[in-house]
């Protein structure tokens, strides 16, 4: 590869700053409102005059506390179990993709993706009759179920796409050796599907993590209801201040875990664990 | 130690596609076996059908006393080396070494599987390299670990996939011999499959040729190269391959486009009322006159030469020929059928590296009728096969390899007790 002339150089960098600036300000500004006092919210400034945690302590100690805390669990709970369900399904179900040849197999992806692109707001009118007739209306299995279907899709077309890399001689070589499918599945397969495993997971769980349609229409107390959902429900300490300091400061720490966990995992997912299996 | 019988191995797929097509063939106890064949021959597939990968569709296929038709590749206590290693990428080379072991639970104490690891890896001088992962390893070492894991198996049998097509030509050829000594070492029952007759010549005791999923030969590799049972055979062995000229059937001449050969009345009777056949020579039965003078009976003559390329051992000279129409349809089909590339009608000769003929020269050259082959144009059968040659061959090879087989166990025997 030739070097790039300076010219193109600076048009990189021009290019980079602005995505930068377009996809960051956002979150800066959300930041720097959650540090301002509800009466300098109207003040025109970026930044806040007097830098105050008077929002998150509303949030995690004062009066938006019985809001906000149970929705965090709420909204940690319910992705966690969602996640997990959906990861462990689509393994296996990739897994049967890429190997396997069985009748049905394009069905199952087919319906798969049409699951997927199906809106979400022309099924959750229904789902909220037939939740409050079987009793899983404002419970955390009411959500989970709905999340599912949204996780599940893009974790089997992205875990299958995986598993079709990973070179079926290794599961044969296992075999050879002594193991039972389930042994060559377990310990060929597995480990070196981990970083696809992780990545999955990671989108499953910002899927369920983010979801504001289902969250709002199928709950109604802090028995089920996730942060995104609570936020609309925030109020200022009288009727006259905005609740946008504390809606902030509620935004940033939803934020907090999506960002521990892509730096958590960024080794596995870069990871080309691979790289050897085969001649290389 | 272990008998591999097969009895009309059938192979159908799926789609209908017949890979291999009633193969029949008895491996000895201890014997080092080669499937050899070009691309597309049904050898890899009858290979995966032996370790139990794929399916028998018709056919019975005996290792030791047992029929293993519907057993998993488990149960058949077999090990397998894969062209492309299939080595563990996440586990060290120890613990790739250790996989089979470690998957008999409880069979064998960490201390047993240390020590069955640190044999195998001095076997095959992998001490320095057990705490890397496969990624940090060359092409010949990775080949290496993926025999150290089929050694610690201590299986019934070994089987080779096209083993040593990844590695470059140096390190094919030491591997070559490393996998020969570590079988004369062990004694253990090997298939090997490889579309490279030079390491179907040099490993096996026998080979056997497949072409199209059907069995062409099993012989020793001397009685493949002096003994082909047919045009396949004659010019799938042997580099460079060899001649095959058009003949016509004159009297008592066999006219080809090169030299008229006397025929004799033992072939004669063998060519019966044909008036066209494919005569064969292989290049190294040339000689330059000029170098070494014809005796009495040989068949001379002068050509021009075309092409020469000097190696050092040997010079090969080409020489252009026309061919005959009736023969140039079979040829080209034997060409195709050999992954040829159905190039000009040439005469390959090998002549010994001092010969002076070089490109653009006329030279004679002679070679002795009697080794010239015969073959029949349209079944390609060797019409001058001698039975009970072969038969001597195969017998003197098979006494061979059992005394070699015994010298390297009664070696490894006087190791193991001083």
């Amino acid at each position: 590869m030739r070097t790039m002339s300076t010219k193109l150089k600076v048009w990189w960098a021009v290019i980079t700053v602005l995505v930068l600036v377009y996809a960051l300000f956002p979150v800066l500004s959300i930041l720097a409102t959650s540090f301002k006092l509800p009466s300098e919210l109207d003040l025109g400034r970026f930044f806040p005059k007097t830098w105050t945690t008077t929002n998150y302590e509303q949030i995690l100690t004062g009066s938006a506390k019985d809001l906000f805390l149970p929705a965090l669990r709420n909204s940690i709970g319910i992705s966690l179990i969602a996640t997990f369900v959906a990861v462990v399904l689509a393994t296996l179900a990739a897994y049967a993709i890429a190997r396997l040849d069985f009748p049905g197999k394009r069905l199952v992806l087919t319906t798969a993706l049409g699951v997927s692109i199906f809106p979400v707001i022309s099924i959750v009118t229904p789902l909220f009759n037939l939740w409050r007739n079987i009793g899983l209306y404002d419970t955390w299995l009411g959500l989970i179920i709905p999340y599912l279907s949204l996780t599940l899709p893009i974790s089997i077309w992205t875990l299958a796409a995986f598993f079709r890399q990973i070179p079926w001689e290794l599961e044969q070589a296992a075999q050879v050796d002594g193991a039972t499918s389930w042994q060559a599945f377990r310990k060929a397969i597995v480990p070196l599907a981990a970083p696809g495993v992780f990545t999955t997971a990671l989108i499953a769980f910002f899927i369920a993590w983010n979801d504001f349609v289902y969250g709002i229409s199928l709950t109604s107390t802090s028995a089920a209801r996730p942060v995104p959902a609570a936020l609309a429900f925030f109020t200022g300490a009288s009727q006259f201040e905005e609740p946008t300091g504390a809606i902030s400061a509620a935004a940033v720490v939803v934020t907090i875990p999506v960002v521990i966990l892509v730096l958590l995992f960024q080794r596995q997912i870069v990871s080309g664990l691979t790289q050897g299996a085969v001649k290389g | 130690m272990t008998a591999i019988t097969l009895k009309d191995i059938v192979k159908r797929y799926g789609d209908g596609f017949l890979a291999v097509k009633g193969v029949s063939l008895d491996i000895a106890d201890g014997e080092f076996v080669i499937l050899v064949g070009p691309s597309g021959c049904g050898k890899s597939t009858l290979l995966r059908m032996i370790v139990g990968l794929e399916d028998i569709t018709s056919g019975e296929l005996r290792i030791g006393d047992e029929v293993v038709n519907d057993k998993a590749p488990r149960d058949r206590h077999l090990a397998m080396v894969f062209q492309n290693y299939a080595l563990y990428p996440h586990l060290t080379v120890f613990e790739n070494i250790a996989f089979p072991l470690r998957l008999q639970k409880g069979k064998f104490s960490e201390q047993e599987v240390r020590d069955k690891v640190e044999f195998a890896a001095k076997t095959l001088e992998l001490q320095d390299h057990l705490q890397r992962k496969p990624a940090n390893l060359s092409g010949g070492q990775r080949q290496r670990v993926a025999m150290g894991r089929a050694i610690v198996r201590e299986a019934n049998a070994f089987l080779f996939d096209e083993p040593l097509s990844n590695l470059d030509a140096k390190l094919r050829g030491q591997m070559r011999t490393e996998i020969a000594r570590m079988q004369r070492r062990l004694g253990t029952t090997t298939v090997y499959v490889t579309h490279d007759q030079t390491e179907a010549m040099t490993l096996g005791d026998r080979v056997a040729v497949l072409r199209k999923g059907e069995l062409q030969q099993v012989a020793s590799p001397r009685g493949l190269y002096e003994q082909p049972v047919n045009l396949f055979v004659a010019g799938f062995i042997g580099s460079p391959p060899m001649n095959f000229l058009p003949g016509v059937v004159e009297g008592s001449t066999l006219k080809t486009p090169i030299v008229d050969i006397p025929v004799s009345s033992d072939l004669a009777s063998r060519l019966g009322s044909r008036s066209l056949v494919i005569v064969g020579v292989r290049p190294e039965y040339f000689e330059d006159a000029s170098l070494v003078k014809a005796p009495k009976d040989s068949a001379q003559f002068d050509v021009n030469v075309d092409v020469t390329e000097w190696l050092g051992s040997d010079l090969y000279a080409y020489i252009p020929f026309e061919t005959n129409p009736d023969v140039a349809g079979k040829l080209e089909e034997l060409d195709r059928d050999l992954d040829g590339e159905g190039m000009r009608t040439q005469l390959v000769v090998a002549l010994n590296a001092e010969s002076r003929v070089r490109d653009g020269d006329s030279a004679s050259l002679w070679f002795d009728p009697s080794k010239a082959m015969v073959f029949d144009p349209e079944s390609g059968e060797n019409l001058t096969f001698d039975e009970t040659q072969a038969r001597e061959i195969d017998a003197q090879n098979e006494k061979d390899r059992k005394a070699s087989l015994e010298r390297a166990q009664a070696r490894e025997r006087s190791r193991a007790a001083g």
